[in-house]
């Protein structure tokens, strides 16, 4: 771990100016990600700056009926809502089919987006990994791939993105909120919050600016129907997903399906939400009709589709 | 004490202490943190410096240039130790890699480097500041490929090693009912919670070593060899130990450099490896390619038996032989196994528990499952009707006990078996295919000195000394009952050191030899102890009863207490062992029962319900054994289904090499298990008449599971970890 220094902030504008004392600085929160990989020399910030006493720690209701999540929301804190697990099932589903009990008490949903890759290869320095070293190749790539995405995948990347929260959000289309350093505020619809890795260096991940810091989650109006989150991965607990699918779905068939394991970003189509109604088959051929799988996660293809089949099938149950 | 007929009756056949499920008496310090682990071992040696391991980033080639120069001059760095300005040391011949490289490199993450700082971040820090360039030379990383070119005779380390009874060829090509199946099995990684540590302090030409080791006496010998100083020179203390499962049988990177900065620096030097570190840099359980051949007659009775094996390993690393217990555990009268090892530049291969017999059966009770389901017939009435009580290469040697038949019934009776549908895919619950697996296990029984010091202390209270190491299994425990129940004391009156090099020397804990050796080791001491007592006290030694504290002959009853109001008595003594186990085959056997789950839509593998029903001797404390087969079946669950640390041809090293990419069981993967003893005393084993059991809980497991996947889906899979992308698209349709 490079020596670091640490400084705590309780105000937007106060994390704005210690970024601009400190480019390059990261801030922390939860740090369950960013810890890690700072103590495997992945990330080697010179300044962190600790974001905890900002005030985005409350879920409230929006004007129109939706709910803004706070950024500082611990993970564990969002999943027991009893607003979200009322309206918004899936997501409380996705959040406690992640990580450990332990680790959702301590991250924060603004952290769980910023999730960075769990491709084996980004966590070794000794390998190329376009993602860590820019430039340096993917090792991915004709290497031990069976984890890895097959879809949205590039040139130079093709990490699966990790975060089952962000399948979730996704499938309810929520946008993320943000302050940049000049205290200009935007919302970016989650669907182009988490970039594809692009066929350019340096590879995509996400939407935001130097010094931009997420303040929170909104979630729109509830959207009724039934919320499903199907995880499948190598064992039952503690494992991130080989495909995981997130789903609404209405009395009268119709709904929406996003993916997570397979896609470098969470996973979804408009056009594969309108053939729910045709079947798992329909739905998965066109959420994945540009896969570039390899040998090794081809099985994804299938796997996505038998588990959009258990999906509709226990939605319909 | 020479074991050198069958035991007789003696005072462990009481059975008031062995034999009761009894909490550990170190349980106390470890779940208080007062069981201080190697790492923790602040108090040992002062001004104790951080040392951090810089592993080599390609898996073979030559370093051309080291550039320490700026890690040298980062914040708190004391030195840097390389093979360049080690001093002089010694190679060992058990280490078919060096524990410390360069300028030659053999394999991935092998050390080239420790770092030595004054904090454990500013050493990790300067680590990465350290500038290496490399010539990358090409190896071999390919077991298949290696496996198919020694089978043709083209690859072969060593001669292979074949044994043959009887015309396999012919009787295989004329049975009625044959297989002939292949199966792999991946490198598998130990992966202990503690991962390996050590504190090397030097006093004068004197070295300690406070480190986490199962075996204390080869690790006195391998230090005395590497830095070529006489054995009394080295002390070396183990007394708790996060785990080993074979991964700290010999000393490691972390215990020769730490050692080595030691002397270098002239400060103790604390080492740690970092868990992703530990599968490249010290040792794993070898991949294995094998083949099996069985044949049967119409009734059942199996003909002719072939396994082939194949593994690999660094020039001079030890093969993994998988067809071991296929020489031993079914009777058929045309036989074979041949055991071929090849070269791969990945890191050395070594012992991981019940190596060759885990992986081994892994294979060969999938095909005796395949065989039975060929033949028609119940897979637990097939391995029955092939039991042997002999050893089938020679019939005059009988086993000194044999009970894999009543494991199988007993096994069959408690879990059910009778609900098995015989016909795969039938069994339905929701979206989940359920079936049931059976698998028989066979482990050997080593016999190997052991010796152990026992101490009457002038309070009548006893203090055992003896260098046996407790991994995790229960070791204090056991030999704390060993001596209650020799010398008629409770178990509360019972003090045991372990782990120490000045104390005797044992078996160490290893190949599930440790719980009998050791405390046979020990019942030879407390035999000495009580005859010096009886002659103190004035009694005859061959008639006096130890119970409650006293020493009785007919009516006169003495207290023990009063043999030593003189002064302590000490006796010291080894268990060595004659031609016993040579006239008999001694072993262990068990039945392994699982029922599994498997998601109709998804492929994904749920495990129900776990049984195994162990024949491994007299057992001496059941809630210890009973966690040893319970970690054993968690263990053989992760090698069922999810652990492979993944070789990247490319790059020649195993990717998956932290806990993230190495799945193993959590709790959620293993819901319910259950463990019977037959606690069938064995009185050619030694005089406590037990034997191992930590390993035996493991043979046989991930067949078991396997063959109830196969129970509930009707897809074989014979290529292990059984991860559900081998079988999902062969699943049946889902409606």
């Amino acid at each position: 771990m490079k020596p670091f220094s640490y400084e705590r902030v309780a105000t937007p504008a106060a994390a704005a100016a210690a970024f601009a004392a400190h480019p390059g600085a990261r801030f922390i929160a939860g740090g369950t990600n960013l810890l890690d990989l700072m103590k495997l020399q992945i990330e080697q910030p010179a300044h962190l700056i600790d974001v905890q006493d900002l005030p985005f720690a409350q879920i409230e209701p929006t004007a129109d009926g939706g709910l803004r999540i706070g950024a500082l929301v611990r993970n564990t804190a969002l999943a027991a809502d009893p607003r979200v697990r009322r309206d918004y099932g899936v997501l409380s589903k996705a959040i406690v089919a992640g990580a450990s009990a332990q680790l959702r008490n301590k991250a924060t949903v603004g952290g769980n987006l910023l999730q960075r890759t769990r491709c084996p290869y980004f966590y070794d320095t000794n390998l190329p990994c376009n993602k860590r070293d820019p430039g340096s190749g993917c090792a991915a790539m004709g290497g031990i791939s069976r984890i890895h995405a097959v879809v949205g995948t590039g040139a130079a990347c093709i990490c699966p993105f990790p975060s089952d929260m962000s399948v979730a959000l996704r499938v309810l289309d929520a946008a993320v909120e943000t302050v940049q350093t000049n205290g200009t505020t935007r919302s970016i619809p989650i669907a182009d919050f988490h970039l594809l890795p692009g066929d350019t260096l340096p590879v995509g991940e996400f939407a935001l600016q130097p010094g931009e810091l997420i303040t929170g989650v909104v979630l729109p109006p509830p959207l009724g129907g039934k919320h499903q989150f199907h995880k499948v991965r190598d064992r039952a607990s503690y494992a991130f997903a080989l495909v995981s699918v997130a789903a609404v779905i209405q009395p009268d068939g119709t709904g929406r399906i996003a993916l997570g394991g397979v896609g470098t970003k969470p996973w979804r189509s408009g056009a594969a939400d309108k053939l729910i109604p045709r079947g798992a088959k329909a739905v998965a051929a066109r959420l994945l009709e540009n896969a570039m799988p390899t040998d090794l996660n081809h099985y994804k293809i299938l796997l996505t589709e038998r588990t959009i089949a258990a999906v509709l099938a226990e939605a319909k149950g | 004490m020479k074991f050198d007929k069958p035991a007789g009756p003696n005072p462990i056949d009481q059975g008031k202490v062995i034999g009761k499920p009894t909490d550990r008496i170190d349980g106390r310090f470890k779940t208080t943190g007062t069981a201080k682990y190697a790492y923790e071992r602040h108090d040992v040696a002062p001004h104790q410096a951080y040392g951090h391991v810089v592993g080599s980033a390609i898996a073979k080639g030559r370093i051309r240039s080291l550039n320490l120069a700026e890690a040298r001059a980062a914040p708190g760095v004391v030195d840097i130790v390389t093979w360049q300005n080690a001093g002089a040391y010694g190679t060992l011949p058990t280490n078919p890699a060096r524990l410390l490289a360069g300028p030659d490199i053999q394999h991935y993450h092998q050390a080239i480097a420790l770092v030595v700082a004054e904090s454990f971040e500013q050493a990790r820090h300067a680590a990465s500041l350290i500038r290496v360039d490399y010539d990358r030379a090409d190896g071999e990383f390919d077991l298949a490929a290696q496996a198919k070119a020694a089978e043709a005779g083209k690859a072969n380390a060593v001669p292979p090693t074949i044994s043959k009874f009887g015309d396999f060829e012919t009787a295989f090509a004329q049975a009625p009912v044959k297989l002939d199946a292949r199966y792999t099995t991946p490198d598998q990684s130990h992966f202990m919670m503690e991962p390996h540590t050590s504190v090397a302090a030097w006093e004068g030409d004197t070295l300690h070593l406070w480190t986490s080791n199962q075996m204390i006496g080869w690790a006195a010998d391998d230090l005395s060899q590497i830095f070529r100083i006489p054995r009394a020179n080295i002390h070396v203390s183990s007394p708790y130990i996060g785990g080993g499962f074979g991964a700290k049988l010999r000393i490691k990177s972390d215990a020769m450099l730490a050692a080595l900065a030691a002397r270098v620096t002239g400060r103790a030097v604390k080492v740690a490896l970092a868990r992703p570190q530990v599968p490249n840099n010290t040792v794993h359980r070898p991949a294995t390619a094998q083949r099996i051949q069985l044949a049967a007659g119409a009734d059942g009775r199996l003909l002719a038996i072939s396994h082939e094996g194949a593994s690999g390993n660094l020039a001079g690393g030890r093969p993994e032989n998988a067809t071991s217990q296929t020489r031993l555990l079914y009777a058929a009268p045309h036989r074979q196994t041949i055991m071929r090892q090849t070269l791969l530049d990945l890191p050395e291969g070594n012992s991981m528990r019940a190596p060759g017999e885990a992986p081994g059966l892994m294979a060969l009770e999938i095909a005796m499952d395949e065989m039975a389901e060929k033949l028609g017939l119940d897979p637990v009435e097939f391995r029955i009707l092939n039991d042997t009580q002999v050893d089938p290469q020679d019939p005059s040697r009988p086993f000194s006990q044999r009970h894999l038949v009543e494991c199988l019934k007993t096994g069959a009776d408690r879990f059910g078996w009778a609900r098995r549908n015989a016909k795969p895919a039938q069994t339905r619950d929701g979206a989940w295919l359920i079936g049931m697996g059976v698998a028989a296990g066979y482990r050997g029984n080593m016999i190997t000195k052991s010796a152990a010091r026992v101490r009457l202390e002038t309070d009548g209270s006893l203090t055992v000394e003896t260098d046996m190491t407790d991994i995790g299994t229960g070791s204090y425990t056991i030999l704390a009952q060993t001596a209650a129940e020799m010398l008629g004391v409770p178990l509360s009156r019972v003090t045991v050191k372990l782990g120490d090099s000045t104390f005797p020397t044992s078996s160490g804990s290893g190949g599930q030899w440790g719980a009998n050796n050791s405390t046979a080791g020990l019942f030879a001491a407390c035999s000495k102890l009580r005859e010096i007592v009886a002659q103190k006290l004035g009694l005859d030694p061959a008639l006096a009863d130890f119970a409650d504290e006293k020493v009785r002959v007919g009516k006169r009853s003495l207290r023990l207490v009063d043999a030593a109001r003189d002064g302590a008595i000490v006796a010291e003594d080894a268990i060595e062992y004659g031609d016993v186990a040579n006239k008999v085959r001694v072993a262990t056997f068990a039945a392994h029962f699982v029922e599994a789950a498997v998601h109709a839509f998804t492929g994904e593998v749920r495990i129900r319900r776990m049984l195994a029903v162990c024949d491994c001797g007299r057992i001496l404390n059941p809630k210890a054994a009973r966690s040893q087969v319970i970690g054993a079946m968690t263990m053989g669950v992760g090698g069922a289904l999810m652990e492979d640390l993944g070789v990247d041809q490319r790059f020649g090293y195993f990717v998956h090499h932290d806990f993230a990419q190495y799945a193993v069981p959590v709790h959620a993967d293993i819901p319910h298990q259950d463990v019977i003893f037959l606690d069938y005393p064995d009185d050619k084993s030694s005089p406590m008449k037990a034997k191992g059991v930590a390993e035996l809980g493991l043979c046989g497991v991930g067949a078991a599971v396997v063959n109830a996947v196969y129970n509930a889906t009707g897809v074989r899979l014979r290529d292990y970890p059984m991860t559900l992308d081998k079988h999902l698209a062969k699943l049946p349709m889902i409606a």
